[in-house]
């Protein structure tokens, strides 16, 4: 604010919002950090500093070379990364033709935002909603495996379609692509119309336009959007759990179960892992933005 | 592009978008379409009749869960989480708007905080709530005061944890969003209030706040949409009561009747109001701010 008389300081204006966050976020995440180094018994937390409970959590791995089964925890993290993998590649392809689309085909204003909106409504629906509403169409008596039996494609019921790998990268796509259309759309909405015109100009195909300046040009809408799929695909739990038939493994499920029997140095240790591994995979995808000034 | 004659791409994209849009809705019309299933009917078609049995049946509860006070819950905890991110927010963007010694750090905290695994913020802060339990224990244990012992069950609730918990979920979209509206602000309007001798407070009153009001409310609405549908950074904070998304997460392995479609419908449908609502505030506000501008 321009005005040199008295307005509010900025300090207190942001208190509420900053008191928040230290309490609600760096707190916690300080005492995660802290208990990890913790014992714990049946029913109470023993301050200590021990790595036991990061030993634990890698316990059997050192035979990874010796030819053996793979531990658990490497197990599970191979499980998520797969995941983590397979969504982010489909959300990138898919979320990329229809940001692409939304852009640069559809002309009017009024078109883009109607068909915007048309995208967002499914949002406004409950995610475990949205994840049970596959169970019609997937299950063993849903319209997919009836319709093929009855076509006379296949003659049992594919089992395969629901509570499996599939039935939960299905989910994931379902429920996660916008995040990766929005901040696309928002990159390629910033990208100078002359500069395609341009390309063309000068000789450059379609796809060569498309790979050339739309993709290095949206690029930072393609890593905001990848960052926010992948982070929330190596923390789930929900999703996993419900369309795996809580039969599948994931790095957020095991803290969740340990948490459950109130062995929380355990879970806080994974929950480090976790945060590592995590934060690794977005440092790398990081070094080529910054957030703010896309704003 | 700018030409009239649409290349064969934009049919490719165009196919590509309409089988997005299916993807995204025919899952979600297949459960409302389920949730007015006939009595005698199951979890996937044929249609056995079209009935209202399956609402009736979750009105009068599923089981051991009350849908009912865990839907009250849940708007009751919504409506203040969006006041909450609302207020706060407004703050903080205002704050930003000038320099403050750490806005850097508190930027930044707040896009980790959106970013971060849900499970680890969750753990967090049900791990602090136990350390607060325990201390208010031995607390009360020393001081001799065994009657408010016995009365003591945990401090996490609600409006305590799982308030905070929704907090860092939705203030960053809050700040975010904020920092986009003040980023496109033009500070003439305040530099003329402040030259006509209006106070900081008439010209934020007066000139801003009715400028920025249909964001202030879009705001909300996120607010209340992400806080209505919240459940991994709410698991592991909230204590012995449940929100409506928890409760539903659990009833998809234990419901096998059409009630848990109905349940889905419902809250559907209060999103739906929400948006609604919403939307048709933001038109009001706005064209109430054109008149006066007008005049």
């Amino acid at each position: 604010m321009s005005s040199s008389r008295r307005s509010a300081p900025a300090w207190l204006q942001a208190a509420p919002f900053t008191l928040v966050f230290a309490l609600f976020l760096v707190l916690p995440l300080v005492l995660v950090a802290a208990v990890s180094f913790w014992k714990a018994s049946d029913y109470e937390l023993i301050p200590a500093f021990t790595a036991q409970n990061y030993l634990d959590a890698f316990s059997g791995c050192g035979k990874l070379f010796g030819g053996g089964e793979l531990c658990v925890t490497l197990k599970t993290y191979l499980s998520t990364l797969k995941f983590c993998v397979l969504v982010w590649a489909i959300t990138l392809v898919i979320g990329f033709a229809v940001a692409y689309f939304l852009a640069f085909h559809v002309r009017s204003v009024g078109a883009q935002t109607l068909l915007f909106i048309l995208c967002t409504v499914p949002f406004w629906t409950s995610n475990v909603i949205r994840m049970i509403s596959w169970v019609p169409l997937l299950g063993r008596n849903g319209v997919i495996n009836q319709g093929l039996q009855a076509v006379g494609l296949i003659e049992a019921p594919l089992e395969w379609l629901l509570f499996s790998d599939f039935s939960v990268v299905l989910a994931f796509v379902h429920l996660y692509t916008m995040f990766m259309i929005v901040p696309m759309f928002n990159s390629m909405m910033r990208i100078d119309r002359a500069l395609i015109e341009a390309a063309r100009d000068s000789g450059a195909s379609g796809w060569q336009t498309v790979w050339n300046v739309v993709v290095p040009l949206s690029r930072t809408g393609i890593i905001i959007g990848s960052i926010f799929v992948i982070t929330i695909v190596m923390g789930d739990f929900v999703t996993i759990g419900v369309m795996g038939g809580q039969q599948i493994a994931s790095v957020g499920k095991i803290i969740q179960v340990q948490t459950s029997y109130l062995q929380f140095p355990a879970a806080a240790a994974n929950a480090v892992i976790l945060l590592l591994v995590t934060l690794m995979m977005i440092w790398g995808l990081t070094r080529v933005v910054d957030i703010r000034k896309e704003l | 592009m700018g030409d009239g004659k649409r290349s064969p791409a934009f049919y490719v994209l165009a196919a590509v978008f309409a089988l997005f849009v299916l993807f995204l809705y025919g899952p979600m019309i297949t459960i409302f379409v389920l949730s007015f299933q006939g009595p005698e009917g199951g979890l996937t078609f044929p249609m056995r009749g079209v009935s209202l049995h399956w609402f009736a049946k979750l009105w009068e509860g599923m089981g051991v869960v009350d849908v009912a006070a865990a839907f009250r819950r849940s708007v009751a905890l919504g409506v203040v989480v969006m006041g909450a991110t609302v207020l706060l927010a407004l703050g903080a963007g205002l704050a930003f708007r000038k320099r403050f010694a750490g806005s850097g750090v508190l930027f930044y905290v707040s896009v980790a905080s959106l970013i971060m695994p849900s499970i680890v913020v969750s753990l967090g802060i049900g791990l602090q709530f136990r350390l607060i339990d325990t201390a208010a224990k031995s607390v009360l244990e020393s001081g001799g005061m065994s009657g408010l012992l016995e009365g003591y069950g945990t401090a996490m609730g609600l409006f305590t944890s799982a308030l905070g918990a929704h907090l860092t979920w939705t203030l960053p979209f809050g700040l975010l969003i904020m920092l986009a509206v003040f980023n496109r602000f033009n500070p003439a309007y305040e530099e003329a209030a402040s030259d006509l001798g209006a106070s900081p407070w008439q010209s934020f009153r007066h000139v801003v706040l009715p400028l920025i009001a249909p964001s202030l409310v879009g705001i909300g609405m996120f607010g209340f949409t992400l806080s209505w549908d919240e459940i991994a950074r709410t698991s592991q904070a909230i204590g012995d009561v449940n929100t409506l998304p928890l409760e539903l997460q659990g009833l998809t392995s234990t419901v096998t009747t059409p009630a848990i479609y109905a349940l889905g419908t419902v809250t559907t449908v209060v999103s739906f109001a929400v948006m609604g609502g919403t939307w048709a505030l933001m038109r009001w506000l706005r064209t109430r701010g054109g008149r006066r501008a007008a005049a």
